[in-house]
């Protein structure tokens, strides 16, 4: 085994598309790879992979917020991998809500971000963006030169010691760099004694056990309430 | 900056390229042109990402003789490179001040937007103002900001520009504002007279480049009437956009 790769970003960023093209290319390049893709609800994104002739996993978390169920499901992950002999897994993780990210320090955590979204999108985008080696942006085509250059100023602003790579994964342009990026990066192989790069959510309320009334009578555990201000000012 | 060198690779049948090497110099301009899917694009897209066997073609562009380290391609060929793709709208939900004022910060440099501003409306016809919403600007207004932009802030040594005709935008004039001197421009087309304003045009072949061919005297006698030809046209389009009779 030599790494485990973690493609993080919102729903509809194209991080099944990069695959489709990275994965062939580490088989090219002669790598065994596996993949796992964590989804809340629907697990047909799944099939695109079984093409390739891979272990592919499937991590479905249904109720539970599929960060903590990725994560909860880690370890195990990391042995199916190394049961199947692979040089590399590569873990989809599902659209996550910016909050945390379920990446570990251990491994290589890419965070694929949509170019056509917002200049202001980098700083709502949390510690997936902050905390990742690496940062794709996809949709390159969309853009023009100047956008493309706000945008990565932007991110670089958040996080200056990432690399930041372009890809159009309509076309592939851009997916060789990436996977020269992964080849070239040092083996790791212990995670057994690994942690998480950033705290996940604090804990347990009403709603996490399946509450559905609303209003504070019904609520316990970890509440929080928004303290109003001055109507023309911003929530916190 | 003083030249690029594009090392051959491979066509679509894996075929290598039919040149040894291949080296652009600073102020002049080369065509790059070819059936549709011949690979222009492609090429392109190789140059600006300095590709060293890693892409489809497996050709190899250095700078200056040098080969760009992989982890700083991408800051290299956004400080080098400036590239007009085909693309005719942004997607920033910001004004056209707001959005030059971002892109100097990015670039550090220092000029007036009303100056950006004037050379876009000398492209296009439509009058850009500086509090419109940059993602409803036209077509036409989207690509005349794109050219003002590249000329006047990126100022990048190396040009890349695709279909420059498009979106009924005064070619001439944008041609203009982007080849200044010193720089290497490439820009794919399919006219003849844009083909033949180049200094030497590169065809492309089945995804390789097939022939490296200098302008002649003869064409460069006929590019002055295409010239000619070519403002007959703006004036009577000017005409038929107008509703006036074209003769």
């Amino acid at each position: 085994m030599k790494q485990i790769v973690m493609l993080s970003g919102a729903n509809a960023c194209g991080k099944t598309a990069i695959l489709n093209w990275l994965l062939p290319f580490m088989q090219k390049n002669n790598q065994k790879i596996s993949i796992c893709k964590f989804d809340c609800v629907d697990d047909s994104d799944c099939k695109t992979f079984q093409k390739f002739n891979i272990p592919v996993a499937s991590g479905i978390s249904h109720d539970i917020c599929p960060d903590h169920f990725l994560v909860s499901n880690f370890i195990e992950l990391y042995q199916w991998s190394k049961q199947k002999d692979s040089d590399y897994l590569f873990i989809e993780t599902a659209g996550l809500c910016n909050r945390c990210s379920p990446a570990t320090k251990n491994i290589l955590s890419l965070y694929v971000i949509d170019s056509t979204c917002s200049t202001k999108a980098p700083s709502h985008m949390g510690p997936m963006l902050t905390k990742a080696d690496s940062i794709i942006l996809t949709k390159i085509d969309m853009i023009s030169q100047a956008e493309k250059e706000i945008i990565y100023f932007n991110i670089q602003k958040e996080n200056p010691n990432a690399k930041i790579f372009c890809v159009d994964s309509l076309s592939g342009y851009g997916i060789e760099s990436i996977g020269r990026f992964i080849l070239t990066k040092e083996s790791v192989d212990d995670f057994d004694h690994d942690s998480l790069r950033h705290t996940m959510p604090s804990g347990v309320c009403s709603y996490c056990l399946g509450e559905r009334r609303i209003g504070s009578a019904y609520q316990q555990g970890c509440v929080e309430k928004i303290a109003f201000q001055q109507e023309d000012t911003c929530i916190k | 900056m003083h030249k690029i060198t594009i090392y051959p690779g491979f066509d679509k049948d894996h075929n290598p390229e039919n040149f040894d090497v291949l080296n652009l110099y600073p102020s002049k301009i080369y065509a790059i042109v070819g059936n549709t899917g011949s690979g222009k694009s492609r090429l392109l897209k190789d140059i600006e990402q300095l590709v060293n066997k890693d892409s489809i073609s497996k050709r190899v562009v250095t700078i200056n003789d040098q080969q760009i380290d992989i982890e700083q391609r991408f800051t290299f060929t956004n400080q080098m490179i400036a590239h007009l793709s085909q693309n005719m709208r942004f997607t920033l939900d910001i004004t056209v001040d707001e959005f030059i004022n971002l892109h100097k910060s990015c670039r550090k440099k220092d000029i007036p937007n009303s100056e950006v501003i004037h050379l876009a409306n000398t492209i296009t016809a439509e009058p850009i103002h500086s509090s419109m919403s940059l993602n409803l600007l036209s077509g036409g207004q989207s690509r005349a900001l794109m050219i003002a932009d590249i000329a006047c802030i990126c100022d990048s040594p190396i040009v890349l520009i695709d279909e420059i005709e498009n979106a009924g935008i005064d070619k001439m004039k944008a041609m203009y504002a982007l080849c200044k001197q010193d720089k290497i421009i490439l820009i794919v087309t399919h006219d003849v007279h844009t083909a033949l304003l180049a200094n030497e045009r590169i065809i492309m072949n089945n995804g390789s480049i097939s022939m490296i061919l200098a302008k002649n005297k003869a064409e460069e006698t006929l590019c002055k009437q295409l010239g000619v030809a070519y403002q007959k046209q703006l004036d009577m389009q000017k005409r038929l956009r107008t509703g006036e009779r074209c003769i």
